[in-house]
C-alpha cells in the first residue's frame, strides 16, 4: 500500500473569499438605498392605523413629523397619550414654534410646500389630534398626512 | 521567469462590509412613509359667515365616542359607508333626498355630472383614532371610486393608466374631494 502513496502531502486549497466582501457590499449598497436613518428615537409607541388608500409621501425632506402615543416608559410618564416632538416630549402650545423651527430649516422656496405627516397610535383618542390639527391651522400648516400602513381590507 | 504577485488575502474584507452591513440594518428603518393626505382648511374668519348649503346637499357622518356612526341621522355602519357615500354623490336618478348635480362641459371629458354634495364629518373628542382613520379611508375611498368610474365611462380607462394631468385635473375637477370638518365637539367626555 505504502507504495503507491505520493511523497506530496495533500492539503485542502484555500477557498477564494475575495468575491464574498463582494456580495455583502451589494447587500450593505442595497439596505442603505432602501432604508432611512432614524431620526428621532420614540418615547411614544406609535402603531398606525391600517387603511386601503392610502398615497405615497414623495420628496421626505420636505416632511416634518408629530408623534402622539403613549409613552414606552409608563412608570415614568404615565400612561396618557403624549406628544413628541423631535426628540422630546412636548405640549399642543410648542407646535407652532416647532413647525416655526421646521420652516425655518428648509431652504425658502420649499416651505410652501411643507408636509406635517400624523404618526398617530391608532388607540389615541381624537381630543389630542384635534387639537394638534387645529393648532396646525393656527400656524398655516394646512397640507398633512395621517400615516397609515397598507391594508387589502379594512374589515377582517 | 516573471514574479508572481502572491496573492492579498481579502477575508477581512468580508467581515468590514459585515460590520457595515449590521450597523447599517441596526440604525435605519425601512421607509414606512405613507398615509392618508389631507388639507386642512384654514381657521374661519370671525366676521364671515359659512356658506349657507341646502340640507339635502349634506351628507352627515357623526361618530361617537364609542366609535358608534350616524349617517344622515340614522345608525350606521362602516361597512355601508363607502355605498352610501357614492350614491348620495352620484345620484343618477335625481332623487329629491340626495345631493343636487348640475352639469358642466369639460374638454376633455365632455358633459359630466358634477355633485353639489358635501360630506360633512364630525367626530368626538373620545373617537379612537383608527376608527376616525376608517371613516377618512371610507370616505376617500368613496370618491376614488367614483373619479375611476367616471374615467371608465368617458374615457375607457381607468384613472391609474391616465398619465395626462390635465385630465386627471378635469376628473378631480367633476369629482371634488368634498369633505369638510366640523368644528369638534366634546360630549361624551374623555
Amino acid at each position: 500500500m505504502s507504495r503507491y502513496r505520493k511523497e506530496k502531502k495533500k492539503e485542502v486549497p484555500a477557498l477564494n473569499t475575495s468575491s464574498m466582501s463582494d456580495i455583502i457590499f451589494m447587500f450593505l449598497f442595497f439596505f442603505m438605498v432602501i432604508t432611512t436613518i432614524r431620526e428621532a428615537t420614540l418615547f411614544v409607541k406609535v402603531s398606525v392605523p391600517a387603511a386601503t388608500e392610502i398615497q405615497k409621501l414623495e420628496r421626505k425632506n420636505l416632511v416634518s413629523y408629530i408623534y402622539i402615543g403613549t409613552p414606552t416608559n409608563i412608570q415614568m410618564y404615565g400612561s396618557e397619550s403624549r406628544i413628541q416632538l423631535n426628540d422630546q416630549f412636548g405640549t399642543v402650545e410648542q407646535i407652532s414654534a416647532f413647525i416655526e423651527s421646521e420652516r425655518a430649516a428648509r431652504p425658502e422656496q420649499d416651505r410652501p410646500f411643507l408636509i406635517t405627516s400624523l404618526k398617530v397610535d391608532q388607540d389615541v383618542r381624537m381630543g389630542i389630534v384635534t387639537d394638534v390639527k387645529q393648532e396646525l391651522r393656527k400656524v398655516g400648516a394646512y397640507k398633512i398626512n395621517y400615516s397609515a400602513k397598507k391594508t387589502d381590507n379594512l374589515f377582517k | 521567469m516573471a514574479r508572481k504577485i502572491p496573492q492579498l488575502n481579502m477575508s477581512s474584507t468580508a467581515d468590514i462590509s459585515f460590520l457595515l452591513l449590521t450597523f447599517f440594518l441596526l440604525t435605519s428603518s425601512i421607509n414606512t412613509d405613507k398615509g392618508l393626505s389631507r388639507m386642512l382648511p384654514p381657521l374661519p374668519d370671525p366676521d364671515s359667515k359659512p356658506p349657507i348649503i341646502k340640507e339635502r346637499n349634506v351628507f352627515t357622518v357623526l361618530v361617537n365616542t364609542y366609535d358608534q356612526l350616524l349617517v344622515e341621522g340614522k345608525p350606521g355602519d362602516i361597512r355601508n359607508l363607502r355605498k352610501q357615500v357614492k350614491e348620495f354623490i352620484a345620484n343618477p336618478y335625481d332623487e329629491p333626498n340626495l345631493s343636487e348635480g348640475e352639469f358642466i362641459t369639460l374638454p376633455h371629458l365632455g358633459q359630466v355630472r358634477k355633485s353639489k354634495g358635501v360630506i360633512s364629518l364630525q367626530n368626538d373628542r373620545g373617537t379612537s383614532y383608527e376608527m376616525y382613520i376608517k371613516v377618512q379611508n371610507e370616505l376617500a375611498g368613496a370618491i376614488y371610486e367614483l373619479r375611476d368610474e367616471l374615467a371608465q365611462e368617458k374615457l375607457g380607462r381607468s384613472i391609474s393608466q391616465i398619465s395626462d394631468q390635465t385630465i386627471i385635473d378635469e376628473i378631480q375637477k367633476a369629482v371634488p374631494m368634498s369633505i369638510s370638518e366640523a368644528e369638534p365637539k366634546a360630549v361624551g367626555g374623555k
